[in-house]
């Protein structure tokens, strides 16, 4: 009898502890630093997949991934290529068709990922933000850096130039510790 | 003897676009179109003319991302991104596909001149980017 107990005791103390790490990995920030321990780290947002998006919209900036907006933005962006931030970028209608279909599917509100949702949660219901930068999630997150590191730094010039300090942005990966300022070196805060 | 035939045949087909070729090709349709001997001086001369553009509030030309060294990357004006070069010496992948040559050029010059370029223009441009 006493056996059981302690036995039951032993499976729940496993239980509770398993379930306590479990809750702390969680609370951790949404970089993901505890998940070193599954292998490879996973990624802040997901990778762009799709070829067409990359090459047409990649070409004169960096392929923003799908899921750092939700599906609305997306919709309107893609509804007026013609005035894109000051820019013709309007596209034939198929590949038109393609791009938002693929920007929707991945977008912050169809993805369950802890970058999109926090992004997510940032955006107020009643806005349509067509600009990542001005997210409250990003402006929190870079509010600390100083012009000189990025508007005024020749070799980044924008915010929106996301891989020139996100060394691994392409592959979703915008981890503040992989974060290398050019001409100013590593940031981390 | 046959299949090594076919194989022969598909590599051939694999080749990549020669970008002398492309270019020809090009230059065939812009005289078509009713341009002149093309010139890539005069290419060379309109790469660095400068044109405002109303909507940055400055003036600008195809240097103005594209650099005026084309063996060098360039970088996007107001982006930032980084551009490969344009130079065929330095980037074997450039001028060999005339989709993507009269995608940009249609593009480019309505962004730079807030107009289609004629197809005088082009083959100058053409020859300038050719022969860098």
């Amino acid at each position: 009898m006493n056996k059981k107990i302690a036995t039951g005791t032993a499976v729940m103390a496993i239980c509770i502890s398993l379930s306590v790490s479990f809750v702390a990995a969680g609370d951790d920030d949404w970089w993901g630093d505890k998940d070193r321990g599954y292998g490879e780290r996973s990624a802040t947002v997901a990778a762009v997949m799709n070829k067409t998006y990359e090459t047409e919209c990649g070409a004169c900036h960096f392929a923003y991934q799908p899921g750092f907006l939700p599906v609305r933005s997306w919709v309107k962006m893609m509804g007026n290529l013609e005035d894109h931030f000051g820019d013709n970028a309007t596209l034939d209608a198929v590949t038109s068709k393609e791009i938002l279909d693929y920007l929707s599917n991945n977008a912050a509100d169809r993805k369950n990922q802890r970058f999109s949702r926090s992004i997510l949660r940032s955006i107020p219901q009643e806005t349509t933000p067509l600009r990542i930068t001005e997210t409250r999630f990003f402006t929190g997150e870079h509010h600390e850096l100083p012009k000189r590191l990025v508007r005024d730094n020749p070799k980044v010039r924008s915010f929106s130039n996301c891989q020139s300090c996100h060394t691994q942005a392409a592959k979703g990966d915008f981890n503040e510790h992989r974060v290398v300022v050019p001409g100013f070196g590593r940031w981390d805060d | 003897m046959k299949r090594i035939a076919i194989t022969f045949a598909l590599l051939l087909l694999a080749q990549p676009a020669m970008a002398s070729d492309v270019i020809e090709e090009l230059l065939n349709s812009y005289r078509a179109e009713g341009a002149a001997a093309f010139d890539g001086k005069r290419g060379k001369t309109m790469w660095q003319e400068q044109h405002q553009q109303p909507q940055l509030g400055k003036a600008v030309s195809c240097a103005s991302c594209h650099g005026t060294d084309l063996t060098q990357r360039g970088s996007h004006i107001k982006t930032g991104k980084l551009i490969e070069p344009l130079a065929v010496r330095t980037n074997a992948g450039r001028l060999t596909d005339p989709v993507k040559i009269e995608k940009w050029f249609g593009r480019n010059c309505h962004w730079t001149y807030g107009r289609a370029c004629t197809a005088q223009e082009k083959g100058d441009f053409l020859l300038f980017i050719q022969n860098y």
